[in-house]
């Protein structure tokens, strides 16, 4: 790897009163690479992206983003640089509709005053459908209610927001947990799509057949620490379940 | 012609909807006629803002997750804020101007404590229940001051007007106020905010929305409607008495959850909450003219709020059995 990384994570330590959670963190993501992010429960990796995606602050250590360094105060701050997340619940709001969840935080207004004002919910409807059929799924209507999805469709959803909005690195934090075998297969797909799209991906799971299948590059925490990092082609299963 | 059912069905308003025809009807018969005249009417559109502008402030704030049981409170208090300011020798203008930042600052008081320590709203707000009225009580001097004659601007916010004085300006504002907040929930921004907020917090916090805040404004919100229902009720009386408004919180309550509005939060209209509140003066009015007596008032209350809630988580189930497709 020649090219600049698109996120630099140095030395980042996180604490939470009395746990140390991450333990000095140090890895590159570069870009239009898939990142597999693999771990037992409680090795730190929804903490390191909680970092990455500006929900939580470091205790120690620092973050560039292609090439400066950044400290996200919010995810908006995140959001706004470029890293879109992905949680397995958290992203969607199930009272509300498609068009609406897509543009929570970001609503296009037709006019307003000092941020607050009158949302263009013709143009919300008519990207939602372009976003929603550019990721390839169907839906018929922007107005259905989000909690009506199916588990797939709605990480379908939360995919295609995070295109609308052209993420640079799109992180998903364990996207298939509890879904079915199909719907898993197409969220595997969508991760798969990013390469061809310019997108940085991190894929957390805890099914490494899911990261060798849709991912180039593995990455194994343990206890708040990376303990492997290699090309998929130059690893393999044994060698990872043995660092675990 | 599915989609519409459905559609309708969904509708968290509806099963108020019905009852309100229902009990309409009922009352016309029973009472001969007298229900739907003019008179009587004047009555219920008379009285109706002031319970209704409530409603909406706990609608509005019920839809954001959480719950405000000091709106009788402070109903009683920003009145009397009010009268004491006149009374001292106040003009009208900052007098009721303070009454209702001594709302907003209530309110504001209601969210912070809520969000920054992350207790139940429903006990910061029972605990500034019996906060707020011990102020008015303690600030009313133990008998209430008497509101100067001509300090008032009746004709602003209190005397009759429209053909045959149907009704009083108060319904004026209240449904411009009505028109406002409905706006402000489905048309703008912020509504989206507060809905997905009540809806489901950690997305909403994920999504960058700044959650705390538009908790705070909402409690704020909510208490300065109460604070202007309690001021339009004392300009209609004539006098701050330190006791009105109890038991309004929960009037409120009943009003938003016959509406439709979810106790879980994200789901519910402003719309819902003041069908809910009209319901409620419906009731009130009926039951007098009907010769009942007026005890069973809370009884009709309690019934209506279990049932109105019982009908709509069965449409709601109805609705749901509907299937129309999702995908194509
Ligand atoms: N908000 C929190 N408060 C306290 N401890 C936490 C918090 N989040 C995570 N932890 C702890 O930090 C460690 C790492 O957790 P986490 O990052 O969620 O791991 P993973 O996502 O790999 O399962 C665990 O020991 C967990 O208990
Ligand atoms: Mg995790």
């Amino acid at each position: 790897m020649t090219a600049q990384p698109i996120i630099q994570v140095k030395d980042l330590h996180k604490w939470y009163s009395g746990v140390h959670a991450l333990k000095g963190v140090t890895l590159d993501f570069h870009p239009n690479e898939t990142v597999g992010l693999v771990g037992d429960n409680g090795a730190g990796k929804s903490t390191l992206i909680n970092i990455l995606s500006g929900i939580q602050a470091p205790s120690g250590g620092g973050i560039t983003f292609e090439g400066r360094p950044v400290s996200f105060k919010g995810p908006r701050d995140a959001m706004e640089a470029g890293i879109e997340t992905i949680y397995q619940y958290n992203s969607m709001v199930p009272t509300m509709s498609i068009a609406r969840n897509m543009f929570i935080g970001r609503e296009p207004l037709r006019w307003g005053i000092g941020g607050i004002g009158v949302l263009d919910t013709k143009k919300m409807a008519e990207e939602s459908v372009r976003a929603i059929a550019d990721v390839d799924l169907h839906l018929r209507s922007p107005d259905a209610l989000v909690g009506e999805l199916s588990g797939g469709q709605r990480q379908g959803v939360a995919i295609a927001r995070a295109m609308h909005f052209k993420s640079k690195v799109m992180i998903l934090d364990e996207p298939t947990n509890h879904l079915a075998v199909k719907e898993t297969q197409k969220v595997l797909g969508f991760v798969q799509s990013l390469k061809g799209l310019g997108i940085t991906g991190i894929f957390i799971s805890h099914n490494i057949h899911h990261v060798f299948e849709c991912c180039d590059r593995m990455v194994a925490m343990a206890r708040g620490e990376v303990v492997l990092d290699k090309r998929v082609e130059d690893t393999n299963m044994d060698e990872i379940l043995d660092v675990l | 012609m599915k989609r519409f059912l459905k559609t309708y069905l969904e509708k968290p308003e509806l099963a108020g909807v019905a009852f309100l025809v229902l009990l309409t009807i009922a009352f016309q018969i029973r009472s001969g006629g007298v229900f739907l005249n003019a008179a009587n009417l004047q009555g219920i559109l008379g009285l109706l803002p002031e319970v209704a502008l409530v409603a909406i402030g706990v609608t509005l704030l019920m839809i954001c997750g959480e719950f405000d049981l000091s709106v009788g409170s402070v109903f009683a208090l920003t009145p009397m804020s009010m009268a004491v300011l006149l009374e001292a020798g106040w003009p009208f203008v900052p007098a009721i101007a303070v009454g209702l930042c001594v709302a907003m600052a209530i309110g504001f008081v209601n969210g912070v404590l809520t969000v920054k320590f992350a207790i139940p709203s429903f006990i910061t707000t029972l605990g500034m229940l019996f906060v707020a009225r011990s102020i008015t009580v303690v600030i009313s001097g133990g008998f209430p001051p008497l509101l100067p004659t001509g300090a008032i601007p009746k004709w602003l916010f209190v005397t009759y007007v429209g053909p045959g004085d149907m009704f009083r300006v108060s319904f004026l504002w209240f449904v411009a106020i009505a028109i406002g907040v409905s706006l402000l929930l489905s048309r703008t921004n912020f509504g989206n905010w507060v809905r997905a907020t009540g809806g489901f917090l950690p997305a909403a916090e994920s999504m960058g929305i700044p959650t705390k805040r538009v908790k705070i404004a909402c409690f704020m919100l909510c208490s300065l409607l109460a604070g202007f229902a309690g001021t339009l009720q004392v300009m209609r009386l004539g006098a701050p008495l330190p006791s009105i408004g109890e038991g309004l919180e929960l009037q409120a309550v009943a009003a938003a959850v016959i509406g439709g509005t979810a106790l879980t939060g994200g789901i519910g209209t402003i719309l819902g909450g003041i069908i809910g509140a009209t319901l409620i003066r419906v009731i009130d009015n009926g039951l007098v003219l009907s010769q009942v007596d007026a005890n069973w008032f809370k009884m009709a209350l309690g019934a209506l709020t279990v049932f109105a809630v019982i009908l709509n988580a069965w449409l709601r189930k109805k609705a749901k059995s509907i299937k129309v497709e999702t995908g194509k």
